[in-house]
């Protein structure tokens, strides 16, 4: 058999059996979706939301640019790698059916055209596709440098970690570090013997020719090239490569409108599982890595939940603050996924509360419910009772004794079930009293109020947005001092539930307030997230201290926070006096 | 036959055949465990001790002395708020501790 009849078999069994194992997954990940899930893709299949997919594909799959706005020459190693060889697969394409004058032939033909076409030929557009190929792959080949670079030295990229790779990836990697080199040779050495290519390709072949016998390293070269592109092909679906289809996936699946549920695990989880690149961008957004706690990042819960081989130690180890999910640019649900992982591992022992008891509600139009950590911080307490006195408020507060807590800390350990029972029962004496609001000054708690409890008619407000409209419908005065404020976001109130004005604007009714670099969705999390079981006391300490240094760099007279949780956390390092917003409000009423 | 009274159990605990089993398991997965020195601010501050009779310290008085089944129906009346791991002055991961028990509880036979 000539050496043209068979070197593009390892190429081509590895298409084959990536296809193959592709479609297969996505077809059993389609299977395993939730009756409503698969009704909501049929329902939505000829509409603006596959195009809208098609967009996104191209946009994130391709060009990258959420990647971009991340880190640009990790955004531009992206970009260059895979639309660069997507474009070398379709110029690829045209160029061949130009040459062959069908757009059928058999497809070996387009991807090793240069060894195919030796003459040089004269079809249409010949030296503008030989010109174009060229670049293109010029252009592959400087990601793969970046590539190579940056596997040495991380830390010019702006990256401080990496991931870690198994076996399998290390397979894949070679073969796709070999792919384009190889490709270069291949077509300069092709151009140096046969004057295939364009005056680029052919003069730098024709260097070559000064030093080697190239035509005897033709055949060696092709079928290396031809063995790395099935290599990569055949371990692909094995490694992170897998990304690559799963993402596309994953974006049209998520425009249907199929989403994670956290009561209802399902194939969707593996659907994003599978289209993390492990780029390691969570790893760098991670507060964790200060403490020295560095195999719990969003990366390694997915890859260990691909692998079967999850730990509580490392799913339990999250302050879920939700700062890599803002900067995943694959844009996977990391923080519910967590939760959907720890209600699974956690499910065999919800307790029932069957001590509950039903309390009895007094009829008010607003209700305070302070919770578990305003308890805690009692200055906060006493400052919100002054508001409302001042604001006039026929209020009853409902856990100014006793009451059950709100649920939402038995939730962030995964006890959705054991949460339930509290909900209801809270919720009951809620709609018992009759009242129209409900104001917290928690946000863990305001979290769980608004999202989990079925509270038809109430208005459930945080402090903040409850203070600022007082200020806004003059029930309250209030008078600007000559302080300077930094304002911290929680995690629950920020990221969690989307509140980043309101406070600042109360903020600015009473003192000044100085911007800073890490604010809004790039905000620390205080250390004390009720969301972390293992963290240690002393790791926490080193988190809040990191924290209050940077706020300290600003040069504040006060830290301002709205939760009790963060306030107690960022106290205890002692380096500035830190306030409530509630607090800061009654001290400048008048 | 019915006296109409009766005798209380007996409430001698023989340290011989103490169940150790949950307690090593918690002490494994938390270290931190072992600087408890019963102050009792985690049972002074609890939620859940204000609603009913539970009581942190008691739990772990019940752990160290491997009262399973007493340890059963306490740990359930824990709500994980997380006060008592924030007033301790020894800096006792409580939540961890609380989750390791339960999960102990269920794979207790396994465990031992």
């Amino acid at each position: 058999m000539e050496f043209s009849d068979w070197f593009y078999i390892p190429f081509l069994i590895g298409t084959i059996y990536l296809f193959g194992v592709v479609i297969y997954r996505f077809v059993k990940w389609f299977l395993g979706l939730s009756k409503i899930d698969k009704i909501r893709v049929r329902k939505n299949f000829f509409t603006k939301h596959t195009l809208d997919s098609i967009w996104e594909s191209v946009r994130e799959g391709l060009l990258h640019f959420k990647m971009f706005k991340v880190n640009r020459l990790l955004g531009y190693m992206h970009m260059s790698l895979a639309f660069g060889w997507f474009l070398l697969i379709v110029v690829g394409h045209f160029e061949a059916s130009s040459y062959f004058g069908t757009m059928f032939f058999p497809f070996q033909k387009s991807v090793f055209f240069r060894f195919y076409v030796t003459e040089n030929a004269d079809f249409p557009g010949h030296t503008f596709y030989a010109w174009a190929m060229e670049l293109l792959l010029m252009f592959v080949l400087s990601g793969v440098f970046l590539a190579y670079f940056k596997r040495f030295r991380s830390k010019s990229f702006g990256m401080k970690k990496t991931t870690r790779m198994k076996s399998g990836d290390h397979i894949a990697l070679t073969a796709l570090w070999l792919i384009f080199p190889l490709r270069f040779l291949c077509e300069t050495f092709t151009a140096g013997v046969y004057q295939n290519g364009s005056p680029f390709f052919n003069s730098i072949g024709a260097f070559f020719n000064e030093y080697l016998y190239l035509e005897d390293c033709l055949k060696p070269l092709w079928l290396a090239y031809s063995l790395a592109l099935g290599t990569f092909f055949v371990a692909m679906p094995y490694t992170r490569y897998m990304h690559i289809p799963a993402e596309i996936n994953l974006i049209f699946l998520r425009n249907w409108g199929v989403q994670l549920k956290e009561r209802r695990i399902n194939t969707f989880t593996l659907a994003e599982v599978y289209s993390c690149s492990r780029c390691g961008v969570c790893i760098d957004a991670c507060q964790l890595n200060l403490a020295g706690i560095k195999n719990s990042q969003s990366v390694y819960v997915l890859k260990n939940i691909r692998n079967k081989t999850l730990s509580d130690e490392v799913l339990f180890n999250c302050l879920l603050c939700g700062k890599c999910q803002e900067v995943c640019p694959v844009g996977i649900d990391v923080n519910r996924l967590r939760i959907t992982q720890r209600i699974e591992t956690t499910k065999q022992y919800n307790s029932s509360y069957d001590y509950l008891q039903t309390g009895v509600a007094k009829k008010a139009d607003t209700i305070y419910f302070a919770g578990c950590m305003t308890h805690l911080t009692p200055s906060i307490k006493k400052a919100m009772l002054k508001i409302f006195n001042a604001a006039g408020e026929n209020l009853w507060f409902m856990d100014e004794n006793k009451a059950p807590c709100c649920g939402r800390p038995l939730m962030l350990a995964g006890q959705f079930d054991a949460a339930e029972k509290l909900i209801s029962n809270n919720q009951k004496l809620i709609l018992d009293s009759g009242a129209k609001t409900l104001i917290v000054s928690c946000p863990i708690c305001y979290k769980v109020f608004k999202e989990d409890y079925m509270l038809p008619n109430v208005k459930i407000r945080h402090h903040s947005e409850y203070i600022l409209d007082l200020i806004k419908s003059g029930k309250i005065s209030l008078s600007h001092s000559d302080k300077k404020a930094v304002y911290h976001d929680p995690c629950e109130l920020g990221r969690g539930s989307g509140i980043y004005e309101e406070p600042r604007e109360v903020i600015k009714e009473v003192m000044s307030l100085i911007p800073m670099a890490q604010e809004r969705e790039k905000a620390q999390c205080c250390g004390g997230s009720l969301a972390n079981m293992k963290i240690s006391m002393e790791e926490r300490d080193i988190l809040s201290s990191q924290v209050m240094q940077e706020f300290s760099t600003y040069e504040p007279d006060y830290v301002v926070t709205a939760c009790p949780l963060c306030k107690k956390t960022f106290a205890k390092t002692n380096a500035l006096p830190v306030k409530d917003l509630a607090e800061i409000v009654v001290e400048n009423m008048e | 036959m019915d006296f109409g009274f009766s005798t209380i159990d007996t409430r001698v605990i023989e340290i011989d055949k103490f169940d150790t089993t949950i307690l090593k398991y918690v002490l494994q997965h938390e270290k931190s465990m072992l600087v408890c020195m019963s102050c009792g601010g985690c049972t002074a501050t609890c939620s859940a001790g204000n609603l009913t009779d539970f009581n942190v310290r008691r739990m772990q008085m019940m752990l160290r002395r491997g009262e399973v089944k007493n340890l059963q129906t306490e740990i359930d009346k824990c709500m994980l708020c997380g006060k008592c791991m924030l007033v301790c002055p020894r800096g006792v991961n409580l939540r961890n501790v609380a989750m390791l028990i339960k999960k102990a509880l269920v794979n207790h036979k396994d465990l031992k």
